[in-house]
């Protein structure tokens, strides 16, 4: 029998990184939230890399931070080295990446939550879910049950979880925790489309048991980049220094002689891994020509000496994987504390959810982060924070937020899921845009504070902060665009050095700006009108004079993409019976049930000429329509 | 359920033998309200690819004989159930069986529908179909073997090529852009510029057919000027072969543009006879004049005739010095009356032909001429990759792309805004093959077809 726990808005299965960020989300938008855990020494954990960012996903990050969500200022607080990765090659795909006290981050979260108003952290298993007439219930291990207006599943890798070290494998949830195996028939008995997915962690190693010096050293950037924009640079922690070492023949051949005893290549795991984070092994099968793979060996914290092996991921047997690690450069005598692992776990189709995350045919039930298909810390924070704002919004009987692909890799990473599906975990990409020049770390307060401050997420201070920044902005572009450098021999000597054509009159100083081979602080000393910018203000000025022409195309083709998007294919349209439509279009239209036009030509198996039977379908709606 | 149409499928006029094509989900069901089978075997029973003799009925009265013949979807040009009824030629005939299909249930097709529900139904790509209507519209032999090779989707695959290496180099730029920076090197981005350059050629080469498949496949825009009296219109008489132009020995009687289409060798030549060149009072001949000028700016080639006796008056090379640079032929015309000196036309640089309009003397010489002036001598249309309007708009915006993307590698800009350019490319050459729609595309190609097809 169970116990009547409460009545909230929101519940939120599961504090990991998409949790927290839903359960923050609903609760500082007022709604009534509790949000659950299996342990409550894992909420936020990171049971994989000790680092947050890197390419996209550090994009991902700075979204989160300009809607209000938590994980950029988590990260920058916690940070313990900081990089901004790609600066050769272009402001485009300048990624930022920190490396974490994962202890001190996971201790920021939880105590993050147990400050927040309206929330209520605890610790519980989830193992029965389903909907009354007054709402859906959830039902702990301990027979409380709680009874909400929306319910939001971020389960990770609990659901059902399952690990591999070699011929071993055991139920399991990361880190050594329990696994949610009851919940997973309660989905299942609300019929929805859960498949195996699998994803895997290296080793952490006794950092005194490393020989460092043959290791290369790969400090921190000189000059500090935060990821939100309401860190101050001076605060964060930038002293800890990674390492680089390399595989080798030997480790190739101990992998080798040893891949039958790997879960994987002996058929144990059905669940699918991740294509772009593949294991040590599956590396040496995929790319057999390689000579050597790099291996980064990151600290965890401040206050521990577990290192981790960014790169060398196995679910080869523990003695096997000792083996190898010690075939590597400066890690002969290696002790391994946490040996590597696989883990397989259950999730859903993302096809199955609408773009709002709410799953279909399933209202005020809410999916995000790697139950959705997802893999990774930033793309889970990204659709927990959509999903807590949508839930809340739900409950609230206001219109849904969905964040479309040009304004965000969020909308991207959202519409990719819910669109094309996932046939492996799901990781975000700078490719996977195509709107990449618009869609950079800088200018991710642009694009979304304004809506991040209208949901009622990003604080006063905030929102004015950013505000004050574009106006700085906006004033130096006018400037620089306005003024005129005069010739002088010094500037000229820079001018040569440089490799570009010296001056004999004055030139406009937006068009030296923009010649590839001179930067904005190389003109400093010349430019005595300059007034003092922020770093991350200067920065924007830069990119927005440099690559304006680029700039001004790609919003052309947004424009263009807008028209389909705003093509909306109306509610309850029966794809049988349009005229025209090949079968298979029929069906792929049918599960993903797409809202626009847009949306519908970006799904495989629907071809252009699909696309224009609906728009001519579109059409002879339309003329009905203004005929009656 | 969609409709059902039917159109006449055969070129109006007197012919051997003339088609009503129906289709639709009841096409079959209409057909048999018309025909007749001889056997008494109705087209319901009929089986896909089979032909029924039999005829056409219109309430008791036959109107011809006929063969039924039953394609069954998908297995048709439209991707829908096709009965197609042959009878006998004759636009009366062909027109009674239209009507009499039209009354047993079935629309009268739209301009162009017959290939649109095929492009719908997944029959032809954009390009394909385009093909169609150009073998529909095609004038001359050598526009229909191009018509006739794109249809077969020369285009598509000429242009699915540089496509395909163009998205190549997109996909190195984009995968260049997510391996950090601390990585190993990527390889692949090293060869972007000479990606870049290849496609360039391609797409070079691709604009450039388009004028030669122009001229084959809409005829080769001519123009004839010359002085009043240098005997334009005799000429083409000739080349007509009927008296079209008003010809009279006073000066200044052409006033009008004149069109006239002249075939030969598989060539279409489209004349315009127009007013002397003469600076003129005459109110109505002015007009003329100026309407020549333009005409000889937008020329595909440029007939100047002039009268062999006047080669060398003030007039003649005022013509010819503006007609330099021009693809032009100069007709030093009336060899039969005195033999002229060609140095006047060679030295700048037009090739020319002693010729007399009036008996013919010298035309083999001015085809051949005219041939190679044109660029279309050794043609033959079936290498097929020449675009038509729409394609070529799309093929400069993709060539212009690409350069401003090798403009950006070569200054120095960053890869991702290469990108930017790529990416555009790419979406051209999307929107050329159809891939990618937009709304104008589907509108464009159709709205040109001609019903019966």
């Amino acid at each position: 029998m169970s116990y009547f726990a409460g009545n909230y808005d929101v519940l939120v299965i599961g504090a990991g990184h998409a949790g927290i960020e839903a359960a923050l989300a609903a609760a500082r938008l007022g709604c009534s939230t509790a949000i659950f855990t299996i342990n409550m020494d894992s909420v936020g954990n990171m049971p994989c890399n000790p680092s947050i960012g890197g390419t996209a996903k550090g994009h991902l990050v700075r979204e989160i931070d300009a809607l209000g969500g938590e994980m950029g200022k988590a990260a920058d607080k916690t940070t313990i080295q900081n990089r901004m990765l790609n600066r050769g090659k272009g402001p485009a795909v300048h990624s930022l990446r920190a490396q974490i006290d994962r202890r001190a981050y996971s201790q920021y979260m939880k105590h993050t939550l147990e400050l927040c108003e309206n929330l209520h952290l605890r610790q519980a298993e989830i193992t029965d879910l389903f909907k009354g007439d007054d709402g859906w219930h959830c039902v702990t291990q301990l027979n409380a049950e709680y009874v909400a207006k929306t319910v939001i599943i971020a389960t990770g890798t609990y659901l059902k979880g399952k690990i591999y070290v070699g011929e071993v494998n055991y139920e399991s949830g990361p880190d050594g925790t329990f696994p949610s195996n009851s919940l997973e028939s309660a989905l299942l008995k609300l019929e929805l489309p859960l498949r195996r997915f699998k994803t895997g962690t290296p080793a952490r190693v006794l950092r005194s048991s490393i020989d460092f010096s043959q290791l290369e050293v790969q400090p921190g950037d000189e000059t500090v980049t935060p990821f939100s924009f309401s860190t101050d640079p001076e605060t964060i922690n930038n002293e800890s220094v990674c390492y680089i070492s390399y595989t080798n023949d030997a480790t190739k051949e101990v992998i080798l002689r040893n891949l039958h005893r790997s879960p994987l290549y002996g058929g144990v795991i059905e669940g699918v891994g991740p294509r772009y984070c593949p294991s040590l092994e599956d590396k040496i099968v995929r790319f057999a020509d390689k000579k050597r793979h790099q291996l980064f060996i990151e600290p965890c914290g401040l206050d521990t000496e577990e290192m981790y092996l960014q790169g060398m991921s196995s679910s080869l047997p523990e003695e096997v994987q000792i083996e190898f690690y010690r075939t590597i450069p400066g890690l002969q005598n290696v002790q391994v504390m946490r040996n590597a692992y696989a883990i397989e776990y259950s999730c859903i189709d993302p096809l199955a959810l609408k773009v709002t995350l709410e799953v279909k045919g399933h209202d005020e039930l809410y999916g995000a982060g790697q139950f959705n298909g997802s893999s990774g810390y930033e793309e889970a924070a990204a659709q927990g924070l959509i999903a807590g704002i949508n839930a809340a919004l739900k409950v609230k009987g206001e219109e849904p937020v969905v964040l479309s692909r040009s304004s965000s890799y969020i909308g991207t990473l959202i519409d990719d899921l819910c669109t094309k599906g996932c046939s492996d975990p799901y990781r975000m990409m700078t490719s996977r845009s195509e709107y990449r020049l618009l869609l950079r770390q800088d200018n991710a307060d642009e694009r979304l504070c304004e809506l991040g401050h209208r949901i009622g997420l990003l604080s006063e201070n905030d929102y004015e902060a950013f505000l004050e920044r574009q106006r700085l902005k906006i004033k130096e572009v006018e400037r620089l665009e306005n003024s005129f450098m005069a010739p002088s021999e010094k500037l000229n000597e820079l001018l040569e050095i440089r490799g570009t054509v010296p001056m004999k009159t004055g030139v406009r100083m937006s068009d030296l700006i923009r010649r590839p081979q001179l930067s904005y602080s190389d003109l400093a000393e010349f430019d005595k009108e300059r007034p003092e910018l922020p770093a991350e203000v200067a920065e924007k000025v830069e990119i927005e004079i440099k690559y304006s022409g680029y700039i001004e195309r790609q919003a052309a083709q947004v424009k263009e993409l807008v028209r389909l998007e705003n093509r909306m294919l109306p509610d309850g349209i029966n794809y049988d019976d349009i005229k025209g439509l090949r079968l298979e279009a029929v069906e792929k239209l049918k599960k993903v049930m797409p809202s626009s036009i847009g949306q519908a030509s970006r799904i495989s198996g629907v071809s252009p000429a699909d696309i224009t039977v609906l728009l001519i379908f579109l059409d002879k709606q339309d003329r009905k329509g203004e005929s009656l | 359920m969609g409709k059902t149409i039917a159109a006449v499928a055969t070129p109006q006029g007197e012919g051997g033998i003339g088609i009503v094509r129906i289709s639709g989900d009841g096409a079959v069901d209409v057909a048999d309200k018309v025909f007749r089978s001889q056997s008494g075997k109705v087209l319901r029973d009929a089986a896909g690819y089979t032909a029924l003799f039999g005829g056409v009925w219109r309430d008791d009265e036959k109107i011809d004989e006929a063969v039924a013949l039953v394609f069954r979807a998908p297995k048709s040009y439209t991707g829908e159930d096709v009965v197609e009824l042959s009878v006998h030629g004759g636009s009366f005939v062909v027109n009674c069986v239209l009507r009499a299909v039209i009354d047993a249930g079935a629309c009268l097709a739209g301009r162009g529908e017959f290939t649109e529900r095929a492009f719908r139904n997944g029959k032809l790509d954009l390009t394909e179909a385009e093909a169609v209507m150009e073998i529909i519209a095609a004038d001359g032999e050598q526009a229909l073997r191009a018509s006739m090779a794109a249809k077969g989707g020369a285009v598509s695959k000429k242009c699915a090529a540089v496509k395909e290496s163009l998205t190549f180099a997109a996909a190195t730029v984009a995968a260049f852009s997510d391996f950090p920076d601390e990585e190993p090197e990527f390889s692949g981005i090293d060869r972007l510029e000479e990606m870049l350059v290849n496609a360039e050629d391609e797409l070079d080469r691709l604009c450039a057919n388009y004028d030669t498949g122009r001229m084959i496949r809409n005829g080769i825009n001519t123009v004839i000027v010359g002085p009043p009296n240098a005997g334009k219109s005799t000429l083409m008489n000739l080349l007509v072969g009927c008296e079209r132009s008003i010809v009279t020995p006073v000066a200044g009687t052409t006033r009008d543009v004149i069109e006239e289409t002249v075939r030969f060798d598989g060539l279409t030549l489209r004349l315009s006879d127009t007013a002397g060149l003469r600076e003129t009072e005459d109110t109505v001949e002015q007009i003329g004049v100026k309407l020549t000028r333009e005409r000889i700016e937008s020329a595909d080639l440029i007939i100047a005739v002039v009268d062999g006796a006047d080669v060398d008056r003030d007039e003649t090379a005022e013509l010819l010095d503006g007609i330099k640079g021009r693809p032009a032929v100069v007709v030093l015309n009336k060899s039969d009356l005195n033999v002229a000196d060609k140095t006047v036309a060679e030295s700048r640089g037009l090739p020319c032909v002693l010729m007399s309009a009036k008996d013919g003397t010298g035309l083999l010489e001015f085809k051949n001429l005219i041939k190679t002036v044109t660029n279309t001598a050794n043609l033959t249309g079936a290498e097929g990759v020449y675009l038509n309007e729409r394609q070529r708009d799309c093929a400069v915006r993709a060539l212009k792309n690409v350069r401003e993307a090798l403009d950006a590698l070569r200054c120095g800009m960053t890869v991702d805004a290469v990108g930017v350019c790529l990416d555009d490319a790419v979406s051209a050459l999307m929107e050329l093959t159809g891939e990618r729609v937009t709304v104008e595309v589907a509108n464009k190609v159709f709205e040109h077809f001609c019903v019966g097809k």
